[in-house]
C-alpha cells in the first residue's frame, strides 16, 4: 500500500456563465499522502471548495473538469463513470461539509442516516451497521450514542451534528477525507474541539485529510502541509513551518502580514491589508492572477504563463518569477517598515 | 519607510463596467419573456374585439333569422357556408361572430369587475392581518378557512338561482367569493413588508396607521396584488362561463361563451363549432391573462416563480 | 403533537358550525321561506299553514339549532321534492362522486408528480417545458369545454369511451380527465418548484457525496422533503374538486352527489342544496384536518418538537 493517497496534476475548471467562460481553478497540483494533513488556505472565492468538488467529482453539471492526473491511492480516477465514482465516494473518499444545520437531512432519523452509507457500500444487515455507527458516534465524542440513533438532525446542537457528519464519514473506513470549512460555521470553543476530534481520528485511521479552510489560525493548528490559493490558482505550498516561517510569494506574504498578532501589533497600527480586488476570472486569463494587485509586478508577470519555481530540495515551491532571495528580503523590509 | 515600494507602480486594471439602467433592464426584462409578450398580444385582440364589437361585427348578436340556422363556418365545405356569416349561424339564426365579438364584451366585463370587488374584500382582509397581526390575523384567518370550505361553484349556483341570475347578481357573487387568494398572499406579503426598518421609522415618525399602510407598505406589495389580480379574473371568466354553461350565470339571449356552449351542446355531433369557437375564445382569453399575470411576476419579482 | 391536533381539531369544528350556520341562512335568501315552499297561487292561509307545519315561525335561533341537532344526528331533513329523507339520498349518492372524485385525484397525480421530479431533474430542458406548457394550458381550459370536446372525439367521431352513465370503469375515463387535468398544473407545478429547492440543498449534497445511488438521492432523500406541501396542496383541490363535480356529473350522466345538487338547485329543494353544502364543506374540512395531521407527521420537526 503506497503512501500517497491522492495525487492532482493540472486540474483546471472551467464553467460557461451567461458573460463568458469562467476560469475558477486553474492548473492546480496537490498531493496528500496518508496520516497526512493538507490545509489548502485562501480567501472566499478563490476556488478552494471547487478543487474539493471536482477531486469528487461532484461539480455542477455545466462545470467542465481537465487533470492531467487525478489519482486516489494509485488509482486514475479521472475518467470514471458516474456510477463507479458513486461506488468511491462515501467508501474511499469522504467529505464534510461547512454547514452542519443543513448538511443533514430532516425527514430521516441520524440512525438512518448513518446506517445506509454502511449498507450502500458494504453486505452488512441492517444490525450490523447499527453496532458500528454506534462505535463510531462514541468515537466522535458523542454520549449515549445508542440512544441518538433514533435522534432527528433538529434535536442536536451545531456541533454534534458536525461531530455526527464526521462519524458519517467514517463509517467505511475511507483512505482520504475532505474537510470543507467544518468549524467556520461553529462556536470558538466548540472549533477547538472539531479540529482535535479531527486530528486524533485521522492519526487513528490512518486516513489523508484535507481540510480547507480561510482560516490561518485553524491551519497553524492542524497542518501538516500547506497551500495557498489565490484567484484560482495555487501560489505557495511547502509545510506549515516553511510557509509560516518564510513565506516567499507575495501574496502569502500579505496574508501573513495582515494577522495582528497579539502582544505584538500595537494599538491605532495600521493592520496590513492588500490593496485591489479579487481579479474577473471570466475570459482570456493570463499570468499571474495576483499581478493587479501585487507590489512588486512586471510586465512579465501579467503576460507570461505562470511557472512555478521548481520545487526547493525541501518541497516548498511558489509561484512567482521573482527568485527566492529577492522575495525574501522584500519580506523582511516590509517586516521592518511595519514595526 | 520606502514608500516607493508601498505605492501602486502599476495602474490598476480599467473594468468596463457600464451598469444598466434600470429601466432599460426593465424593458430588456420584458421583451425577452415570450409568455408575456404573447398573453398582452392576444389579451390586446380579444379586448379590441370587445371595444369594436359594434364596428367590426357582420351582424346584430340578437338578430335571429331561422330560415339561416346553423350555417356551418366557411371553411366548411358547404352549400351554404359564405363569407357573410365567417364564422357560421348558431340554431337560432343569429351570426356567430357578432356573437363572439360581444361575448368577449360580456367575459371581460365580469371578469374585471369580480376582479375588483373580491380585489378589495380580499387586500383589505389581507392588508389587515398583515399588518395588525395577533388577533386581527386570527380573525381573518378563521374568516379565510370557512370561506375556502364551501364549494364555489355550488353556493353560486345556490345563491343565483335563490335571487335570481342577472349579469349584476353575477358579478357580485363571483366577487364575494373568490377574494380568498387575494387575502392570503396579501397577508403574506404584507408581513414580509410589515417588519422591514422602513416601516419602523415611519411609526417613529408618527404616522398614522393609515398613512404607514398606503404610502409605505402598499407601493411594495402592489406587484403580488396585480400578479394575483390578473389570476382572478383569469378565474371569475372561467367561473361564469361554469355558471352561464349550467343556466344559471348570465341569461339567454346574452351572448355570454358559456351560454353558447350550452346552447350547442345538443348539437354536439351535427355541428361541433358551435362549442369549439367560443371554447377556443374562452381558453385563449385566460390563457393570455394568465400569460400576462405570470409574465409580470416574472419580470417584476422572478424569485417568487414557481 | 397531540396539542397541534388539538388546536386544529379546535379550529375545524369552530368553522364547521360557521358553515352550518351559513347554509342554514341560505333558506332566507328567497326571502320568506314559507311563501316559496308554498308556491304560485296559494292563499296566506296556505302560506300560514305551511308556515306552523315547519317550523318557520319559531325564532331563527331555535331554528337553527333544531336543524343543527337534527343534522348531527344525521337527519339532514326532508327533500321537498323527493318526499324522502335528505340523508338518505345523499349518502346514497355520495360514493359515485367520491369514486369520481377519487379517480380523478389519482389521474391528476400519476400525470403531475413524475412530470414535475422530470421537469426539476432537467430544468429548462425539453421535458422542463413541456410540463410547464401542459400546466399553462390546463389552468386555462374551461373543464365543460374540455369534456364536450372530449365527448365529441373520444364518444362521437372515434367511438372508443362511452358518454354518459356508469356502467363500467371505461365509464369513468373521460370524467376523471375532465375533473382532474384542473388540478394538475398547481400540484405540477409544486412539485416541481419543491424538487428545485430540495435537490440544490445542502443534505442532497451530502447524500451524493456519500456515493448514494442516484435513485435513493432522488426519491428517499429528495421527492421525502419535497412532497409534503404538495399533501397538502393535494388535499385542497381533492376538496375543490368534488364541489366541481356538479358541471361534469351533469355533462356526462354520473348520479352522483354533484348531479344531485344540480337537480335540487333546478327544483328549487332547499333541504337538499343545504344540506349538500353542508356535507361537502364538512368533509372539506375534516380533509384538511387530517392533511395538517399528515403534513405534521410527514415532517419530523413539527411531529417531533
Amino acid at each position: 500500500m503506497s503512501n500517497r493517497i491522492l495525487e492532482v496534476e493540472n486540474l483546471t475548471i472551467e464553467i460557461p456563465v451567461p458573460s463568458g467562460m469562467l476560469h475558477p481553478v486553474q492548473d492546480v497540483s496537490i498531493h496528500v499522502d496518508r496520516g497526512e494533513t493538507l490545509c489548502i488556505v485562501g480567501e472566499s472565492g478563490c476556488g478552494k471548495s471547487l478543487t474539493s468538488l471536482a477531486i469528487m467529482d461532484l461539480l455542477p453539471s455545466k462545470a467542465v473538469r481537465t487533470s492531467t492526473k487525478l489519482e486516489l491511492d494509485g488509482q486514475n480516477i479521472i475518467n470514471l463513470s458516474e456510477r463507479e465514482m458513486s461506488d468511491i465516494r462515501g467508501d474511499r473518499m469522504g467529505m464534510i461539509f461547512q454547514e452542519p444545520m443543513t448538511s443533514l437531512n430532516p425527514a430521516y432519523t441520524i440512525g438512518n442516516q448513518l446506517t445506509e452509507t454502511l449498507m450502500r457500500h458494504r453486505n452488512v444487515s441492517h444490525e450490523e451497521a447499527r453496532v458500528r455507527a454506534v462505535d463510531l458516534l462514541e468515537k466522535v465524542g458523542i454520549t449515549a450514542a445508542a440512544s441518538r440513533l433514533g435522534q432527528y438532525p433538529h434535536q442536536l446542537s451545531g456541533g454534534l451534528r458536525q461531530r455526527v457528519m464526521i462519524a458519517m464519514t467514517l463509517m467505511c473506513g475511507p483512505d482520504l477525507i475532505i474537510a470543507d470549512e467544518p468549524t467556520t460555521a461553529l462556536d470558538v470553543t466548540i472549533q477547538a474541539q472539531i479540529l482535535h476530534l479531527l486530528a486524533n481520528l485521522q492519526k487513528e485511521f490512518s486516513m489523508g485529510m484535507i481540510l480547507i479552510t480561510h482560516d490561518l489560525g485553524v491551519v497553524a493548528r492542524i497542518a501538516d502541509r500547506v497551500c495557498v490559493m489565490y484567484a484560482g490558482q495555487i501560489v505557495e505550498s511547502g509545510t506549515a513551518e516553511q510557509v509560516y516561517n518564510a513565506p516567499t510569494h507575495p501574496y502569502t506574504q500579505g496574508l501573513l502580514a495582515s494577522i495582528p498578532i497579539p502582544g505584538k501589533t500595537k494599538r491605532g497600527e495600521h493592520l496590513g491589508s492588500i490593496p485591489g480586488i479579487v481579479p474577473s476570472l471570466i475570459g482570456e486569463m493570463t499570468g499571474c492572477h495576483f499581478a493587479s494587485r501585487c507590489t512588486y509586478a512586471s510586465d512579465n508577470c501579467r503576460n507570461d504563463p505562470i511557472n512555478p519555481q521548481p520545487a526547493a530540495s525541501d518541497g516548498h515551491r511558489y509561484s512567482c518569477i521573482l527568485p527566492t532571495d529577492i522575495c525574501a528580503s522584500n519580506y523582511a523590509r516590509q517586516k521592518e517598515s511595519a514595526l | 519607510m520606502d514608500d516607493a515600494s508601498q505605492t501602486q507602480e502599476t495602474a490598476p486594471i480599467e473594468l468596463e463596467l457600464i451598469e444598466p439602467t434600470p429601466g432599460s433592464r426593465l424593458r430588456k426584462r420584458i421583451f425577452g419573456h415570450a409568455g408575456l409578450i404573447v398573453g398582452v398580444t392576444v389579451l390586446g385582440v380579444i379586448f379590441l374585439m370587445a371595444i369594436l364589437a359594434p364596428l367590426i361585427s357582420p351582424g346584430d348578436p340578437f338578430d335571429q333569422q331561422l330560415a339561416r340556422k346553423l350555417i356551418p363556418p366557411v371553411w366548411h365545405d358547404h352549400a351554404k357556408a359564405s363569407w357573410e356569416h365567417p364564422l357560421g349561424t348558431d340554431y337560432l339564426g343569429r351570426d356567430y361572430m357578432t356573437r363572439l365579438f360581444y361575448g368577449a364584451q360580456i367575459s371581460l366585463l365580469i371578469g374585471f369587475a369580480a376582479m375588483l370587488i373580491s380585489g378589495v374584500i380580499g387586500t383589505t382582509l389581507g392588508v389587515m392581518a398583515g399588518y395588525f397581526g395577533g388577533r386581527v390575523d386570527m380573525f381573518v384567518n378563521f374568516v379565510v378557512t370557512t370561506r375556502l370550505s364551501m364549494p364555489v361553484v355550488l353556493v353560486a349556483l345556490a345563491v343565483v338561482s335563490l335571487i335570481g341570475s342577472s349579469l349584476t347578481v353575477v358579478i357580485w357573487v363571483l366577487g364575494l367569493l373568490i377574494w380568498d387568494r387575494f387575502a392570503v398572499v396579501m397577508r403574506s406579503a404584507t408581513q414580509q413588508v410589515r417588519n422591514l426598518d422602513f416601516v419602523a421609522a415611519a411609526q417613529a415618525l408618527g404616522c398614522s396607521t393609515t398613512r404607514i399602510i398606503m404610502s409605505e407598505i402598499m407601493p411594495n406589495i402592489v406587484n403580488h396584488l396585480i400578479v394575483i389580480a390578473t389570476l382572478e379574473m383569469a378565474h371569475a371568466i372561467l367561473l361564469e362561463a361554469a355558471l352561464s354553461f349550467l343556466g344559471l350565470g348570465v341569461q339567454p339571449p346574452e351572448p355570454s361563451w358559456g351560454l353558447m356552449i350550452s346552447e350547442a351542446k345538443g348539437m354536439l355531433f351535427f355541428d361541433p363549432w358551435l362549442i369549439t369557437i367560443p371554447g377556443i375564445a374562452l381558453f385563449a382569453l385566460v390563457l393570455s391573462i394568465n400569460l400576462l399575470g405570470d409574465g409580470m411576476r416574472d419580470v417584476t419579482a422572478p424569485e417568487n416563480r414557481n | 403533537m397531540v396539542n397541534f391536533a388539538l388546536k386544529r381539531f379546535g379550529v375545524a369544528v369552530l368553522v364547521a358550525l360557521t358553515v352550518s350556520i351559513l347554509s342554514f341562512s341560505m333558506i332566507y335568501l328567497s326571502g320568506d321561506p314559507a311563501v316559496a315552499l308554498a308556491g304560485e297561487g296559494s292563499t296566506s292561509e296556505d302560506v300560514e299553514t305551511i308556515r306552523i307545519y315547519y317550523g318557520f315561525d319559531r325564532p331563527i335561533y331555535v331554528q337553527y339549532f333544531d336543524w343543527l341537532w337534527n343534522a348531527l344526528n344525521g337527519h339532514l331533513g326532508t327533500s321537498n321534492y323527493l318526499r324522502s329523507d335528505v340523508s338518505e339520498v345523499i349518502f346514497e349518492r355520495l360514493p359515485t362522486t367520491m369514486l369520481l372524485g377519487a379517480s380523478a385525484l389519482t389521474f391528476a397525480l400519476v400525470l403531475s408528480i413524475p412530470l414535475g421530479v422530470l421537469a426539476a431533474i432537467r430544468p429548462n430542458s425539453l421535458i422542463d417545458r413541456v410540463a410547464l406548457s401542459i400546466a399553462v394550458v390546463g389552468q386555462a381550459m374551461p373543464s365543460f369545454w374540455l369534456a364536450l370536446t372530449m365527448i365529441l372525439w373520444f364518444g362521437i367521431n372515434w367511438r372508443l369511451l362511452p358518454i354518459t352513465g356508469t356502467d363500467s370503469w371505461l365509464n369513468f375515463i373521460m370524467p376523471s380527465v375532465a375533473l382532474g387535468y384542473y388540478v394538475t398544473p398547481a400540484v405540477m407545478r409544486l412539485t416541481r418548484a419543491g424538487m428545485l429547492e430540495v435537490l440544490s440543498s445542502d443534505y442532497i449534497r451530502t447524500a451524493r457525496a456519500k456515493g448514494l445511488r442516484p435513485m435513493t438521492v432522488l426519491f428517499k432523500h429528495a421527492l421525502r422533503n419535497a412532497i409534503i406541501p404538495v399533501v397538502s396542496l393535494t388535499a385542497v383541490q381533492f376538496g375543490f374538486m368534488l364541489g366541481g363535480s356538479i358541471v361534469i356529473e351533469t355533462i356526462f350522466n354520473i348520479n352522483g352527489l354533484g348531479f344531485l345538487a344540480w337537480e335540487s338547485i333546478q327544483r328549487a329543494d332547499l333541504p337538499v342544496m343545504q344540506a349538500i353544502v353542508l356535507v361537502l364543506s364538512i368533509f372539506y374540512i375534516l380533509l384538511t384536518f387530517f392533511s395538517d395531521l399528515v403534513n405534521a407527521f410527514l415532517d419530523p420537526r413539527i411531529r417531533v418538537a
